[in-house]
């Protein structure tokens, strides 16, 4: 991979939500609050949920540290899970997951197209190895948050 | 590219041809690639022929287990592992080569030292450290205290990186067992005036321990004159292989210190109802030792002085001024520490997390190091996350430092 590629998967989305993170605050009320780690960098986010009776997404908000990377994958998974079901975040979690570790290439059929692009984008980091679990630290820590873990850390 | 050093007449292409790693490329191969600019030496240094050929050497031709065998190969591969135990002590200035002891490493030497000689330690003693420290020179004293009860008193670090010895007088007491401190910041790169600090130590009758793991890499280190109790390095960044490492002490305190690991070749006698211990060093060394490991140093220190101590450290201070220099003319570098003197340069650029840049650099073909560099407490005085990290070697040249800054500068333009 060169530089150039390199330059086109910051340019596409990374640098644009990285340096203005959205739902980056902490809002006044929540239902589900975790925290993730990643111990190797040094990342740290605090995922905070709205999940109303009828188990959807209401709101998705982050604060926390970390890279360019970390940040705008936090960011764009803020504003991808909003008013989804509870089920329908937990599947794009996993979808998130095997695309950016390479497990598979494409997303998922059954995920919207505008989902799919910024999914693809993201998922671009499996080309650097060691910066694959920058990109998935937002979506272990809103997993953990779902399951009510307090914390969780990357390794 | 011709690689030139500060210095008319360091002879860096020459040095250069001794590591064959240099040449490779990086990225995209079949088109040509990249050069390789390694600037992570105080991670890891990149090995000359002389340890390949000598590791491939004692494989093919000398190799057996050692202190055990009645037969040729053993004679011979315990002749050249004591033999590198010679050269390391005559590296160090050591009086004794049986008072080195063979570790896998740096954390592992001070390991030894925490829970062989802390095991006289006892709750309402104390241990002083500094807030320079890697964390190999923190937690093993942080796991003293939990199990024995020992207070960990870190001396503060200033605004320019610097160990504040002047406190050693208030926190030094009578139940001060040990001061164990770094010879070079692994981080930031500043020397500790280990001078002062020995002097102190022993004016007060206390033992004091240097982490010389960057220090023996960019100084020369004379055993005999510096006054220290325990000294450490490690092989893998003195150009010698992983997995070796070393502790010097003072022979009063190995005699009296427990033995760290039991088994077998730290022992004089055996019975199924107790056992009696071998002398120093092997008393501290049970089980096969890394045998290619040690004759491996040994080459890589060979390789050090016949290329000569002195002009490598001339070149590698001259080299680290430039890099400073550079970097200080460069928009959006901050520096961080002000000893620029040593083959460690740290620095932030702009607001541009540490990790974001080392992926720039990387496709450059520019190898740093980003993060905390194992010294957590460093970061937290300065508020930073991390820094970008560039450390020098033997066969760095001014035009890598060149390539560095150009690096950077396309890295900046990208996220303006």
């Amino acid at each position: 991979m060169s530089l150039d590629d390199l330059r086109a998967i910051y340019q596409e989305l990374i640098l644009d939500h990285g340096k203005s993170p959205r739902n980056f605050a902490q809002p006044q009320t929540y239902t589900h609050k975790a925290a993730g780690y990643n111990p190797v960098c040094g990342d740290q986010l605090v995922v905070y949920l709205n999940v109303n009776t009828d188990d959807h997404l209401q709101g998705c908000h982050f604060t926390g540290q970390g890279c360019a990377i970390c940040i705008a994958s936090a960011s764009i998974m803020s504003e991808m899970v909003r008013d989804k079901s509870k089920a329908q975040v937990i599947t794009l979690v996993s979808e998130t997951k095997d695309l950016a570790t390479g497990v598979r290439d494409e997303p998922n059929d059954a995920i919207d197209e505008d989902d799919r692009i910024r999914l693809t984008a993201l998922s671009g980091v499996r080309m650097f190895p060691t910066r694959v679990k920058c990109a998935t630290l937002a979506w272990h820590t809103l997993q953990a948050a779902l399951d009510n873990v307090e914390e969780v850390s990357t390794e | 590219m011709m690689h030139t050093s500060p210095l008319n007449d360091y002879d860096l292409p020459k040095i250069r041809a001794q590591f064959p790693i240099l040449s490779r490329k990086l990225h995209n191969e079949r088109n040509g690639g990249v050069d390789l600019v390694y600037l992570d030496n105080a991670a890891s240094a990149q090995k000359p022929l002389a340890v390949l050929e000598r590791i491939d050497h004692l494989y093919r031709h000398d190799y057996a287990n050692v202190h055990r065998g009645l037969h040729s190969l053993s004679e011979a591969a315990t002749d050249a592992y004591e033999h590198a135990r010679q050269t390391l002590a005559d590296f160090l200035g050591a009086p004794r080569a049986q008072d080195i002891i063979w570790t896998r490493n740096g954390s592992e030497a001070i390991n030894l030292v925490a829970s062989s000689f802390g095991e006289r330690m006892h709750s309402g003693d104390n241990v002083i450290i500094s807030g320079a420290e890697h964390h190999s020179n923190i937690v093993p004293w942080q796991i003293l205290s939990e199990r024995r009860g020992v207070e960990i008193r870190p001396i503060p670090i200033d605004d320019d990186g610097h160990i504040e010895l002047d406190q050693l007088e208030s926190l030094c007491d009578q139940k001060t067992r040990l001061i164990a401190i770094t010879h070079i910041s692994n981080a930031l790169g500043m020397r500790t005036d280990i001078e002062t600090a020995t002097a102190f130590a022993q004016s007060r009758k206390v033992p004091i321990l240097i982490d010389g793991c960057q220090g023996a890499v960019h100084e020369d280190v004379n055993l005999k004159d510096m006054g220290c109790d325990f000294y450490i390095i490690t092989g893998h960044k003195l150009y010698g292989p992983s997995g070796i490492g070393a502790l010097w002490a003072k022979q009063e305190h190995l005699e009296s210190m427990p033995p760290y690991q039991s088994g077998g070749e730290m022992i004089r006698s055996v019975s199924l109802t107790g056992s009696t211990f071998a002398p120093p060093p092997a008393k501290f060394e049970a089980g096969t030792p890394p045998i290619a490991q040690a004759i491996g140093l040994g080459a890589a220190l060979d390789y050090i002085n016949a290329v000569g101590r002195k002009n490598i450290h001339a070149h590698e201070r001259a080299l680290t001024v430039y890099a400073a220099k550079k970097l200080r003319e460069l928009e959006g570098i901050r520096l961080i520490g002000r000893d620029h003197s040593h083959g460690i340069v740290s620095f932030c650029l702009d607001d541009i997390h540490p990790h974001d840049v080392a992926t720039f650099l990387d496709h450059q073909g520019v190898a740093i190091r980003a993060g905390h560099h194992c010294a957590e407490p460093v970061m937290q005085r300065f508020g930073l996350p991390g820094t970008v990290r560039a450390s020098l070697a033997m066969y760095n040249s001014q035009q890598d430092i060149d390539t560095l800054i150009v690096a950077l500068t396309e890295t900046r333009k990208f996220f303006a």
